[in-house]
């Protein structure tokens, strides 16, 4: 056990918690600002996967990690189009459509894989990685913390400006109406379905670039059905967070760094299941849940559609 | 004029199909060659048959056990770790018990094993949701994350069969499995799982029990309203739903696998949501859409390797078949609206 407090062993765990927590952070605030808004989108998995898919295959052809960030985003944009024309605008079902988009993208994803690559999968070069000046020579912080790809410092500034879209910009206040009390925005003179339908965009384009950055950065491949829960995590963190963007942040942080444990442990010479560390953050806050047992704070409208002058 | 039962189901099922045709035809597959041979391969031939009904036995159960919930207004969508656990569960006591007590005894002990296993995996939800009103969606999605590595903790480090490479559990011999039936591969978890889900089906709609759940369902606050133990019938239902879904697991394992090995997680917990909802909770219906899909399953992983359209394919039809079955009641709605019914 001497090899747990090396600085081999520290790198390793905090430079993958960073790269296995930031798909999480991106697709955590993306269903956040959704759920502010009112709108249940169990379909982040499905647009992770898509944006992963299409994040992929541009960065692939193209050579540019940049293209391949804004065609994942897209692709997810594109996936949450589904949401916004079926429940905002039709009132169908958030939670079957959601679930609808989830399955069809494992599908329709691994079909597309298979037509273009067969039973290949093509490798990505090393993302380019932004070593912070000066940051990057503190020791063990400045290789397991500093040296990322730009966008994971973007995602981390984000999440701060968020916060202070949230807090103190009108958009950010017509979002939580739209989710707490969606008549009276209506009443305000805010067109409720306009605002959910750009949070659930902005949801789509996050969680697609959350696909991306798994899928061209993380992996550095695309394999069917790669995200592998990680849009369900995401939903986890939005809905535990209570609607506060640095908690995604410190939950992604929390799941990265027990996804990242395995690895870590295998540098330090130790070796136990995978599972047994990826069991420790959903008993974490399921004991939390028990001990606290408070009502989870969520949008009173959260998942219904609205219509306007109905009861 | 509203569109009648059968037609809302059927023009769904004909619009995915059409439109997954068309998703064929421009990767440059041939739809009809994919869809007869899916057919033939899944319905026709007397094999591929008795497949696709032995496939429907753990659907049907999970079904069974989603609909209890879905109809009480409780979101159970942790289905994949109660299923593994109970699989697990009953994988580690069969070979154990197989020795000392007759064959019946053991997959009946079994069985029950595997129901109380799921069932035990989904109070703590239950609890929190109906003491503290905690969302279900997230706490049953954590469990079913926690349940699905515990079993694979279980699997490797606690119930590992040492003479095998691969970690898994030790193997129930074929002849001790669930008994055919009429000399066909189909084990006899098939009519358990008919019998389930068309108990849960009456149970819902006949008896003062179900009524009190979908009154639950429906609008919980009537339900409080009208006197009923809201705590109890939420804990209730949640228990009912995940003991099915954990019979499922438990039958899938003593009538087929015999074991489970670790990292086997075949993830029918949410496949199955979409067929429940196609057939709007509704027990016969639900067995139609298992048939449907499990016929899909059986035919389109043949087809994977004889016609070059890999099975997932068969994903984006269940997807295609909720988005259209949602329009069409979006539509139907409307037209409702306007006739002033």
């Amino acid at each position: 056990m001497g090899g747990l407090l090396t600085e081999p062993f520290l790198v390793s765990l905090l430079y993958g918690a960073v790269t296995a927590g930031m798909p999480l952070l991106l697709a955590g605030l993306g269903e956040q600002m959704s759920e502010k808004a009112g709108v249940l989108n169990i379909g982040l998995e499905g647009m992770m996967l898509v944006g992963a898919y299409t994040g992929f295959v541009a960065a692939y052809h193209s050579g540019s990690f940049w293209l391949g960030y804004l065609a994942g985003g897209l692709g997810g944009m594109l996936t949450a189009l589904i949401v916004l024309l079926l429940c905002i605008r039709r009132g169908l079902n958030q939670i079957v459509i959601g679930i609808a988009i989830t399955v069809g993208a494992e599908g329709l994803t691994s079909l597309l894989h298979y037509v273009q690559f067969s039973r290949s999968y093509p490798r990505l070069a090393a993302a380019p990685v932004l070593a912070l000046p000066l940051l990057r020579d503190v020791p063990v912080l400045g290789r397991g913390l500093f040296s990322h790809n730009l966008l994971v410092y973007l995602a981390v500034a984000l999440v701060f400006a968020l916060s202070w879209m949230y807090r103190s910009t009108y958009l950010g206040l017509s979002l939580e109406a739209a989710g707490n009390q969606p008549a009276a925005l209506d009443a305000a003179g805010v067109d409720v379905v306009h605002t959910r339908s750009l949070a659930v965009l902005c949801t789509g384009f996050l969680a697609g670039l959350g696909g991306a950055y798994l899928a061209n950065v993380g992996a550095g491949i695309f394999v069917p059905f790669m995200t592998g829960g990680a849009g369900v995590i995401g939903i986890v963190l939005a809905m535990l967070a209570r609607g506060r963007p640095l908690m995604v942040m410190v939950g992604a942080a929390l799941f990265g760094a027990s996804l990242a444990m395995t690895t870590a442990l295998q540098v330090a010479g130790i070796d136990i299941p995978t599972d047994v560390v990826q069991m420790l953050p959903f008993a974490v806050v399921m004991a939390v849940l028990v001990v606290f047992g408070r009502h989870s704070m969520l949008p009173s409208a959260l998942g219904t559609p609205y219509t306007r002058g109905e009861r | 004029m509203s569109l009648r039962g059968p037609l809302r189901v059927f023009v769904p099922v004909v619009l995915a199909l059409t439109v997954g045709g068309l998703i064929l035809l421009v990767l440059g597959k041939d739809p009809i060659g994919y869809y007869s041979y899916v057919m033939e391969r899944s319905l026709l031939r007397w094999g591929g048959a008795q497949e696709t009904l032995t496939r429907m036995a753990p659907l049907l159960l999970i079904a069974a056990g989603l609909i209890v919930a879905f109809r009480s207004g409780i979101w159970n969508l942790g289905g994949d770790g109660q299923f593994l656990l109970a699989a697990v569960a009953s994988a580690a006591l069969a070979p154990a018990l197989i020795g000392g007590v007759p064959r019946g005894v053991t997959l009946v002990l079994c069985m029950l094993a595997g129901s109380l296993v799921g069932l035990v995996w989904s109070l703590l939800p239950a609890v929190l949701k109906s003491r503290y009103g905690i969302n279900e969606i997230i706490t049953t999605l954590m469990m079913s994350f926690l349940g699905t590595s515990f079993a694979n903790v279980l699997i490797k480090l606690v119930l590992r069969d040492p003479g095998t490479t691969v970690p898994q559990t030790r193997s129930l011999a074929v002849d001790d499995r669930l008994p055919r039936l009429f000399g066909t591969t189909i084990h006899s978890g098939l009519l358990l799982a008919m019998l389930a889900v068309v108990g849960v089906h009456l149970m819902m709609t006949r008896t003062a029990f179900g009524l009190r759940l979908q009154v639950l369902g429906a609008n919980r606050a009537a339900a409080v309203h009208a006197g009923y133990r809201v705590e109890r019938l939420t804990i209730a239902a949640f228990a009912l739903s995940a003991a099915l879904i954990g019979l499922a697991g438990a039958v899938e394992v003593l009538g087929v696998w015999g074991s489970v090995r670790a990292d086997w997680n075949p993830a029918l917990g949410l496949l199955v949501v979409p067929l429940v909802f196609l057939a709007r909770f509704n027990g016969y219906a639900v067995i139609g859409f298992t048939l449907f899909f499990s016929a899909l399953m059986v035919g389109g992983e043949s087809a994977a390797r004889r016609v070059g359209v890999p099975q997932h394919f068969v994903l984006v039809l269940v997807a295609l078949l909720l988005l259209f079955l949602g329009l069409v009641e979006y539509l139907d709605q409307g037209r409702r609206k306007a006739a002033g019914t």
